[in-house]
């Protein structure tokens, strides 16, 4: 299953009509074809990861689905359909001229915000203790907080790269206004409350910042302001949950049965698992379903415990070859928004990457974030998804000229 | 792009790789660093034990018949960590459940906590109101018979409403069942669950549920009969639910004990042990202004002469082994060891020493003529015997001029031997004491097997006592600080003072009187029913020593493998073959005229019985009835003592016991024998097709089974430095 044998079929009809009356054949060959220029070794990592996390998933639930009377593949089933609808978003994101972009941005703002607040409306409901939630019929559910990511890249970007009287860093009133721009969106966030997505739009935001070649001042001071918010704020706002999960975070050995117990069972799982793994479908751990909700944010665990070192490093090396990417077409991009756009991806990425695996090794506390492209879940596929897409956006259009 | 901008996106590309090693990093510290501690808590997490009990081995007698069985009974039992994990914390469950089986839900809830950890009150749990095994066993609470309709309703109601009762499980289980009640309690022992501070014990490594053999041959030969228990590891998920099984072994049966005992002779000694002491009871004590005698305890042992082996042994008072099947109450462990009631778990035949009087006088002569008295001489019997300014009397002041040792043993002339032993001493050094003496009397006795363990195969096993100088000496260096404290403490002039300051200054001297004393077993000597009995034996059977063995042999369930239990031979007395036919012949003139229990032979055929009454002062007590026998007295096959602690003359009711026994197994005075041929069977049961025993001689049609030496587990085992529980958790099926 590779996205890009999809993307003919997927092509936007204004794209398809300039081509006519070449074959589709010669349209796939055609040196202006955005088909060579797309950036392959992205491809191959997101690729990699979708299939390791597809069966990681399948392992993670089809013991438990046929305990249960019920089709085991149907988690595996799901996660490809979000992969195939998520590639197709992807293919959309990526053959718009991101430069174009500019003015969708504040139509995914404006529809990211009306979903958070949905969220907060009757409409929203909480699910595994997060109300993230919107459900729609058929059994279909929305986590708008992942679309925010997106959205709040897009307008960072925008909105940091505009560069006025020749200027090609942005000034203060930029980036004011590209604060203010991300404040009511992670608001809603903070009000679901869901503190892992607001701490990644707060490295989203740094990362842009920094990016954007913003005066120090802002990003120093931004980044004091979060270590102080962190230190001195946070007692105060956080849940009762929440601190039982830092405080089982620093001292495991608090609640072996409570807070605490999820990541005991994690280490357990991903420590027994040693060099090359128990195999997969025979983890012990796993199978056990010693880990609750391991096909979404303890995916990692699986891997560390079937696969071993082997093959949870790999996963690692696979997430830091998008990383590579990413930063390599940022750093080609050939105007500011572009390169923004990539970093903020790549700082999304590399954020919750690190947290999420940080978590299951121990050494982060659990924050409920889940492993781009591998862990169950359609917003957040579709999310990511979409933010590769625009990675290859940008990646194809930085050398159109 | 700006400088500034490039600057910080390499900060950022430095930042992500900085954070992929860490992750890497962590990775490889928890995969192959500290992989070994997650790989076994993994393994602890998944896999559970079940153990699979194995069906102890039952216990026959010589000829096949069974003395214990296993019957099954409904056992209903509570597992305590699924019970808690209810939501009202199982409140609910042990109410519903006390409703049923009539126990109140607060002393549920007690026996089934574990020891050493807290009652719902915060109070520490503590033996024996907790619960001794593993945290994750089911707990027994209550056991009803499988046979009985009635009694099942109650298991059936937990059955069909399984839903109401989360944690609890009423299943039928294998229990010791005594099918003749108390006989040969003693020699059989019962089962008790393994205590807290056994549980490193090597022995009992792996069990944890079982019960182990405590007492009598369930203890000695527990190993054998225990079998192995089947093991199964199950593969669990977090709820505990079973998705696989790792390693599964089946349950080996214990094997068969064959006894060397016949049930019907064990069962007319205990009977005539019985009535011998409901006889002596009725008697009265001239000697102490007519009150009746009390014979509080008794003992008879029936000992094959020629192999060592016990056909019958009886102590008094005894018990139903079946008290302990269903767990013992505290108040009834109290009586069980109550002096008062006679200690009835106290195995008087093996465990109680008593001063053997005139029953000893074959080690005297034996000892007498070793020390150069002339076997065929003649001696003085005067009623009264003098050393120095102390006068030591024969029974009741009687004189028989001067007699040969014949006489002196039918008559049971005391002042013979006081003077023996005397000169003896004399001639051994007197009150010197240099730890170097011959000691010639005291050597004999332990020649014939006193002061020491007869080695029966029994955990309970006295060595009672042999003085001598070396004895004496060493006994004084250990003791005199508590003499001389006595001789300070208690009221000037009282016999015990007396005795404590006699003790304090001369306590190491081996005095004439203790030689005296010795020469006629009273004093510092002290000898178990069996000791005296197997001392018999090697008189009877020409001057072997045997460790007696209640077990014959272990049979293997399937009755392939044999494994015979041979008596041990301790010994070869040094007598020559002349002494010991010279006491042979002259003991069956105590059965007849003019002999110390020709009274209580009196009809019987002349000459068949020879043996030996004693009767034995105890200070402050009635005297001990001792009749030491063997029979026939020609070719002896069988040993029988009989003794009656504060009950008279033995010569009057120990004799009669004897009697009744061997009228049991020659078939005399009406009796019917109980022996086929007057003999125990020399073959052994052997295992039918089906598991079943068949007597000896019986034709199974099957092989001849393997034959395989005994090698007894040990007894005493060092301890282990694993601390307890620190073993896999089982559970049972």
């Amino acid at each position: 299953m590779t996205e890009w044998e999809l993307t003919p079929r997927t092509v936007p009809k204004s794209v398809a009509h300039r081509r006519r009356e070449a074959s589709l054949r010669q349209r796939a060959l055609d040196r202006e074809s955005p088909l060579r220029r797309i950036d392959w070794l992205l491809v191959l990592g997101v690729t990699g990861l979708i299939t390791i996390g597809s069966l990681l998933v399948w392992s993670a639930t089809r013991a438990r689905m046929e305990s249960a009377g019920l089709d085991p593949q149907a988690f595996l089933k799901k996660h490809i359909i979000n992969a195939v609808i998520g590639v197709g978003l992807a293919s959309v994101a990526a053959l718009i001229d991101y430069r174009s972009l500019r003015a969708y941005a504040p139509i995914v703002y404006v529809a990211s915000c009306l979903g958070l607040l949905a969220v907060l409306s009757p409409l929203g409901s909480t699910i595994n203790g997060a109300h993230s939630w919107i459900v729609l019929p058929a059994g279909f559910q929305v986590q708008p907080s992942e679309f925010a990511k997106v959205a709040i890249v897009v307008g960072l970007a925008m909105l940091l790269s505009e560069t006025r009287d020749g200027e090609d860093t942005p000034r203060d009133i930029d980036v004011l206004l590209a604060l203010s721009f991300c404040a009511l969106p992670m608001g809603l966030i903070m009000l679901q409350p869901d503190l892992g997505t607001t701490v990644v739009i707060v490295f989203i935001i740094l990362g842009v910042l920094a990016v954007s070649g913003a005066p120090s001042r802002w990003v120093i001071g931004l980044l004091a302001a979060g270590v102080v918010a962190g230190a001195v704020v946070a007692p105060h706002i956080l849940s009762t949950y929440q601190k039982d999960r830092f405080a089982a975070f620093a001292n495991p050995a608090v609640d072996p049965r409570g807070v605490g117990y999820n990541t005991r069972q994690a280490r357990t799982a991903i420590g027994s698992g040693g060099l090359t793994g128990k195999g997969l479908f025979h983890g012990t751990q796993t199978q056990g379903r010693f880990i609750p909700e391991q096909q979404t944010d303890f995916v990692f665990t699986v891997a560390g415990e079937e696969l071993g070192l082997v093959g949870a490093g790999a996963i690692i090396l696979l997430l830091g070859l998008v990383l590579w990417r990413g930063l390599h077409i940022a750093s080609l991009a050939l105007d500011p928004f572009g390169r923004l756009v990539a970093a903020g991806v790549v700082c999304w990425f590399a954020f919750q990457s690190f947290v999420n695996i940080g978590m299951t090794l121990g050494i982060m506390p659990v924050t409920g974030l889940p492993l781009p492209f591998l862990s169950y879940g359609g917003s957040a596929m579709f999310a990511n998804l979409i933010a590769v897409g625009l990675l290859q956006n940008v990646h194809m259009r930085n050398s159109e000229l | 792009m700006s400088t500034r901008s490039g600057l910080r996106l390499f900060v950022l590309r430095v930042l992500v790789i900085s954070v992929l090693a860490t992750l890497l990093g962590r990775l490889w510290y928890l995969q192959v660093y500290a992989s070994a501690r997650y790989t076994k808590a993994a393994q602890d997490n998944r896999v559970r034990e079940v153990v699979q009990p194995a069906p102890r081995g039952m216990i026959y007698d010589s000829s096949g018949r069974r003395i214990v069985e296993n019957r099954t009974v409904m056992v209903i039992s509570v597992n305590r960590s699924i019970v808690r994990a209810e939501r009202d914390g199982g409140a609910g469950v042990l109410a519903r459940l006390g409703g049923v089986i009539g126990v109140p839900a607060v002393d549920i809830a007690r026996v089934i906590t574990p020891c050493g950890s807290r009652y719902a009150d915060g109070k520490p749990s503590r033996a024996p109101d907790c619960w001794n095994g593993s945290p994750y066993q089911p707990v027994p609470v209550k056991t009803y018979s499988a046979e009985d309709p009635r009694q099942t309703q109650p298991a059936l109601r937990i059955l069909e409403h399984k839903e109401d009762f989360p944690g609890v499980t009423a299943e039928l289980q294998p229990v010791r069942y005594y099918p003749d009640g108390p006989l040969a309690a003693h020699l059989l022992g019962y089962l008790g669950p393994i205590r807290d501070d056994e549980r490193n014990d090597p022995k009992y490594a792996g069990l944890t549920t079982a019960k182990v053999g405590r007492s009598g041959v369930e203890q000695t030969y527990d190993d054998a009969l225990r079998g192995r228990d089947g093991v199964q590891q199950l593969l669990v998920d977090k709820d505990g639910n079973v998705t696989g099984v790792q390693k599964s072994t089946t349950p080996q049966a214990g094997d068969a004990l064959v006894l060397s005992l016949d049930a019907g002779l064990q069962r007319l000694t205990e009977q005539a042990l019985a009535r011998g002491i409901a006889n002596a009871r009725l008697r009265t004590d001239r000697n102490r202004g007519g009150i009746h005698y009390k014979a509080p305890t008794g003992a008879v042992v029936v000992l094959e002469a020629r192999t060592g082996r016990i056909a019958a042994m009886a102590s008094y008072p005894s018990y139903d082994p079946s008290i302990f099947t269903n767990g013992l109450t505290a108040k009834a462990f109290k009586t069980l060891t109550d002096p008062a009631k006679g200690a009835p778990l106290y195995a008087t035949a093996t465990q109680g020493t008593f001063a053997p009087g005139s029953t000893f006088k074959i080690v005297s002569t034996s000892a007498a003529v070793a020390g150069g008295a002339s076997l065929n001489g003649y001696y003085g019997c005067p009623s009264v015997f003098h050393v120095g300014n102390r006068s030591f009397h024969n029974f009741e002041g009687e004189t028989f001029g001067t007699i040969d040792f014949r006489t002196a043993l039918i008559r049971s002339c005391d002042t013979v031997y006081y003077k023996l032993g005397y000169d003896q001493w004399v001639h051994d050094g007197g009150t010197k004491n240099t730890g170097h003496a011959r000691e010639v009397f005291p050597r004999m006795a332990r020649m014939f097997g006193f002061g020491s363990p007869s080695g029966i195969d029994l955990p309970s096993d006295s060595s009672g006592l042999i003085t001598d100088r070396k004895y004496k000496l060493d006994n004084w260096n250990a003791m005199k600080k508590d003499y001389c404290a006595g001789a300070k403490r208690r009221p000037k002039g009282s016999f015990l003072q007396v005795l404590d300051a006699e003790a304090c200054t001369d306590g190491w001297r081996y005095n004439a009187g203790d030689a005296v004393n010795f020469a006629i077993g009273q004093g510092d000597v002290l000898a178990t029913p069996l000791q005296l009995a197997r001392a018999y034996a090697a008189l009877a059977n020409g001057g072997t020593l045997y460790a007696p063995r209640v077990a014959k042999a272990l049979l293997s369930a399937d009755g392939t493998r044999v494994t015979p239990i041979p008596p041990k031979v301790q010994g070869k007395l040094t007598v020559s073959p002349e002494v010991l036919a010279y006491i042979r012949s002259a003991l069956t003139g105590v059965t007849q005229k003019g002999g110390t229990a020709a009274l209580s032979y009196a009809g019987f055929p002349p000459g068949l019985v020879a043996g030996k009454t004693g009767t034995a002062d105890v200070h402050g007590k009635q005297p001990t009835g001792w009749f030491a026998s063997f029979a026939p007295a020609s070719n002896p096959r069988y040993v029988v003592v009989a003794m009656l602690t504060e009950a008279g003359t033995g010569g009057s009711v120990a004799a009669p016991i004897t009697r009744e026994i061997y009228d049991g197994i020659f078939g005399l005075d009406g009796h019917k024998a109980l022996l086929r041929g007057g003999v125990l069977p020399s073959r052994l049961p052997v295992v039918r097709a089906d598991g079943t025993i068949a007597p000896p001689g019986s034709h199974t049609g099957r092989p001849a089974p393997r034959v395989v030496p005994f090698r007894p587990t040990p007894t005493s085992s060092p301890a282990s430095a694993l601390p307890p529980f620190d073993r896999p958790r089982r559970t049972t099926t």
